[in-house]
């Protein structure tokens, strides 16, 4: 059974590993959410939100000359069509009504590729509420038009100095910033992970892309079930919400790639499930990749997204208990993968979610199988990654 | 005895707690460091164990974090380093630090070194208190090592009165709700809250840290506890010595008395 446990733990998995002065931060928020996103008036806003503002629900749409290609039926879950262009928006949406719920004036974030950024900068627009992000000062770097949407939505973005200067760094700055602006501010955790009830809370908000598939599959196909959802997996927000319904499920193989980056054995990687151990991190205890000595080793991939060296602790649960499968996808087959789809279905993704459509290659699956990718983001904002791999 | 019981038993006011990042500012300092504090008049000593992720910590300690990992620093080096303390350090020593690397290193080992070198007590931020209850209390009793655990204004009174109830050293008052280093001063609101929680008569010692840095600071935190802890102010001091001993000496003398 994959469910959260009270104390906020999927298995070994979970909890929340946070210094006294975030306590009532978190508690406030652990009593509340539940109750707050229960209720008829959140759940009205949500959904009126997702489809008039976001688009949904985004297509589940049939694949034919990809499915031709690997011999099986494909779907792809489009929430590269969600505004803003990535599945992200759908925990901001949620976690910015649950913000003015709870009376906060105040959000923060933190954000990689910047993607998160964008989705929290927007309904910080939306809603008319003052949002600071921070960004590793290198992610500042490599991925500028992001910052300048942050910046046109009227969000602060602030570089995180510290660590390498990446999206674990922006994370720590984030929670230390929360640490000193108690009372009025929200922390908006763009991923299944922090400490409880977050990993739980932003897998609920995503989990309206398996609730879609449901039905949508339900329409075409007369099941529900598809026999594989294959989702890429960072800290693993698109995967929790393309795998929510389906947890539960055996029938439903769940497949899990994570970012190999230049080769899982070749120092530069994010294959945390391969190279991870059990540790702390981010309020967590998860699969993480770390030295011996309990220090936290910097990852690498060529999708900022999955540039993160720890991962969601219910995908450390998934993988633990065997119901998730894992694969790593290196950088250049992600690439080429992402290329392939641009000229099969004309759409060009996010690298992160090329790294999902790249284990097609890799998983056994028999030609009757219906399979859904989901394609968690559009490649717009990668463009410039296309162009200096240039292999197209 | 435990020699946090019996200063807490013998000093009741103007205690002084100072913490630095061992293997800081180069990675054989930390002895040195350590003779410093003590023979300036410091009663207790507070070794930070170097992280790659310090979220408790603000740039001062983050930095003196990252050079010390840089420098080479590892849990094992520190413990060897620390192996003959005791020939030169007489006062309590304390360890302060994330959780990860203690799991890494494994609790019951790391529990078993601390004893054998002579650590004290131990301070974890990130470690929560029903995990220290379920998890690790039995072998920090084992080993004879006391737990410090933080409160903060944000802190509720049943909350205080819970820790209260679980600590068996001192606690770790947060003086403002700030990372380290991140304020200086005192407030009229921080006094409030100092007064507030001096009027609860907790059963354990109180320190109060973050943002005590000179003479002042500590003289105001120490009228409404048992003392104070300096952390960042005093990495700035190692940071930027010309001669290590000396300006450890000039610093601490100067908290101590105008």
């Amino acid at each position: 059974m994959i469910k959260v446990d009270e104390k906020g733990f999927y298995g070994k998995f979970g909890g929340a590993y946070i210094p006294e002065m975030l306590y009532p931060n978190v508690e406030e928020l652990k009593n509340n959410y539940e109750q707050i996103t229960q209720s008829d008036e959140f759940k009205k806003e949500f959904h009126h939100l997702l489809r008039d503002y976001v688009g949904r629900p985004t297509p589940l749409y049939f694949a034919e000359r990809l499915s031709e290609k690997y011999g099986a039926k494909i779907y792809l879950k489009r929430e590269d069509l969600c505004h803003t262009g990535a599945h992200k928006v759908n925990n901001t949406i949620g976690q910015i009504i649950l913000a003015k719920k709870l009376g906060k004036k105040r959000i923060i974030a933190e954000t990689g590729a910047g993607q998160h950024g964008v989705a929290t900068a927007t309904v910080c627009a939306l809603m008319g509420m003052d949002c600071t992000v921070y960004m590793g000062e290198i992610d500042m770097e490599r991925q500028k038009p992001n910052v300048e949407r942050m910046r046109i939505l009227g969000a602060k973005v602030v570089p995180a100095t510290s660590g390498s200067k990446t999206l674990k760094d922006a994370t720590n700055e984030a929670l230390r910033q929360w640490i000193n602006n108690p009372v009025d501010t929200h922390y908006i955790i763009g991923s299944v992970v922090g400490p409880h009830p977050y990993p739980e809370m932003v897998a609920r908000f995503q989990s309206v892309i398996s609730e879609e598939i449901k039905y949508q599959l339900k329409e075409k196909e007369d099941r529900e079930n598809p026999d594989l959802v294959i989702a890429c997996v960072g800290g693993g927000s698109n995967a929790a919400g393309a795998f929510y319904h389906y947890y539960n499920t055996p029938e439903v193989r769940l497949v899990a790639v994570e970012a190999a980056g230049l080769g899982v054995s070749s120092g530069k990687s994010a294959a945390t499930t391969a190279l991870g151990t059990s540790g702390v991190l981010h309020g967590s205890k998860t699969l993480l990749m770390q030295t011996e000595d309990g220090q936290v080793i910097e990852p690498h991939s060529i999708s900022a997204g999955l540039d993160y060296p720890g991962i969601g602790p219910v995908h450390a649960h998934l993988f633990d208990s065997g119901r998730g499968e894992f694969y790593a996808v290196e950088d250049e087959d992600a690439m080429k993968a992402g290329v392939e789809l641009s000229r099969l279905e004309g759409i060009i993704p996010a690298i992160e979610s090329a790294h999902a459509l790249s284990a097609l290659k890799q998983v056994r699956f028999n030609s009757s199988d219906i399979i859904v990718v989901n394609l968690s983001g559009r490649g717009d904002k990668d463009l410039d990654t296309y162009i200096k791999w240039g292999g197209y | 005895m435990n020699r946090i019981d019996n200063l807490f038993q013998t000093k009741k006011e103007n205690i002084l707690s100072i913490y630095f990042t061992a293997g800081f500012p180069k990675l054989e300092d930390t002895i040195m460091v350590m003779e410093g504090i003590e023979e300036a008049g410091a009663d207790i000593i507070e070794i930070g164990m170097p992280y790659s992720d310090p979220v408790a910590d603000g740039p001062t300690i983050q930095e003196s974090n990252k050079v010390a990992l840089e420098n080479g620093m590892s849990m094992k080096k520190m413990f060897s380093q620390l192996e003959s303390m005791r020939d030169k350090i007489s006062i309590p020593v304390v360890l302060m630090g994330y959780l990860n690397p203690i799991m890494q290193y494994g609790v019951e080992a790391f529990c078993q070194k601390c004893k054998e070198v002579g650590v004290d007590g131990l301070i974890v931020p990130d470690l929560p208190i029903q995990q220290y209850q379920e998890d690790y209390k039995e072998l920090f009793d084992q080993y004879d090592l006391r737990n410090t655990f933080l409160i903060s204004p944000q802190t509720s009174e049943t909350r205080i009165r819970e820790i209260d109830k679980q600590s068996d050293g001192f606690i770790y008052m947060v003086s403002s709700h700030s990372i380290t280093g991140a304020k200086s001063g005192i407030s009229e609101e921080q006094i409030a809250y100092f007064e507030g929680v001096k009027a609860m008569e907790l059963a354990n010692p109180r320190l109060i840290g973050f943002g005590i840095s000179d003479h002042a600071t500590f003289m105001t935190a120490s009228s409404y506890s048992n003392g104070a802890i300096i952390g960042s102010a005093f990495i700035k001091v190692l940071r930027d010595a010309k001669n290590l001993k000396q300006d450890i000496k000039t610093f601490i003398q100067g908290v101590k008395q105008a």
